[in-house]
């Protein structure tokens, strides 16, 4: 508890209320990472929290990246972001890949077909 | 068996594209000239401290700042989606942009003919960074008409760097600018790869 006066980040305690302060999430998650949530994961989310329930809720049917469910539950990213680590962890949601950095040939064939995604557009 | 929800499923795989450039050039525009949605706000809270401003000690009562970013979206396939976000345009967030950039595939730096300093900055930040990048020259009506080498030269724009007109408001436009990045990286992967350099993560 005393933690938070030592903080120096202080004034950010209160946005952060939701994940009791934490401003580290468990694993980094890119703003472009899609995240999906079943209709089980959405319906055990219940059991979670209000705030929880919310993003699995928006992640149902339809695959939304870490920006679209900061931006469709009007969280400030950084908490967004914690809460969707600790449901990743917590199997209430199911986290895709972003764009492969790593290998030449995974990364031109990723190019190839955002490139031909767009010539069709 | 279904893929558990810890582990990261191998199903669906997003990229980004950013665009770039200073405060009011257009960037909302392009992206949602092109979105399948209304281009979204998401905000950042940062402390006074990566703002950047002189001292954050001297601001009471200004310990937090809120930095809005913009993004769209467009779903290629049913396994593959490309976002393009917009960067903050005050050039204070650079660090925001930071983040944005990590694992692009490119970006585009937009510009307006009329406020032409303004793309200095922005293109200072691209060029210290491994991040593939095209100039988008913005046309708005009545702005004064430059010839693409005249722009390229008074911006001191490298000659590998592409260099293309837009209208931001127009989707066929915005397209091939969005073209014109992602061929401009695959040449860029091709030439490093050739020459033996690790491939570059943004």
């Amino acid at each position: 508890m005393d933690q938070r006066r030592a903080d120096p980040r202080g004034a950010l305690v209160r946005p952060y209320a939701v994940t009791r302060g934490r401003t580290e999430p468990r694993q980094d998650i890119a703003l472009e990472a899609v995240l999906t949530a079943s209709p089980t994961q959405v319906a055990e989310s219940r059991f979670a929290g209000h705030d929880k329930h919310r993003i699995a809720t928006v992640c149902e049917g339809r695959a939304q990246s870490l920006a679209e469910i900061a931006a469709y539950t009007r969280m400030p990213l950084g908490v967004a972001r914690v809460l969707v680590a600790d449901m990743v962890a917590e199997s209430l949601l199911t986290l895709h890949t972003a764009a492969p950095a790593e290998g030449f040939e995974e990364r031109m064939e990723l190019l190839g077909r955002v490139l031909s995604g767009l010539r069709r557009l | 068996m279904t893929p558990q929800g810890g582990r990261p499923g191998r199903g669906i795989v997003s990229a980004k594209i950013v665009v770039a450039g200073g405060f009011g050039v257009g960037k909302t525009t392009l992206v949602g000239a092109i979105s399948e949605i209304t281009p979204l706000t998401t905000e950042a809270l940062m402390t006074a401290a990566g703002v950047g401003i002189d001292d954050p000690s001297k601001v009471p009562g200004k310990e937090t700042t809120t930095v809005a970013m913009d993004f769209g979206r467009i779903t290629m396939a049913q396994d593959l989606i490309l976002y393009l976000f917009g960067t903050p345009g005050q050039t204070r967030f650079w660090f925001m942009w930071d983040e944005i950039i990590r694992g692009a595939v490119g970006a585009a730096v937009l510009v307006d003919t009329r406020r032409i300093t303004d793309a200095f900055a922005p293109l200072d930040y691209f060029e210290n960074r491994n991040l593939p990048y095209v100039v988008a020259l913005n046309k708005f009506d009545g702005a004064p008409q430059y010839e693409a080498e005249e722009v390229r030269e008074a911006l001191a724009i490298s000659p590998q760097v592409p260099l293309v007109m837009t209208d931001a408001r127009q989707r066929d436009s915005v397209k091939q600018v969005l073209v014109t990045v992602v061929e401009h990286a695959m040449l860029r992967l091709q030439s490093e790869h050739g020459r033996g350099f690790p491939t570059p993560v943004g």
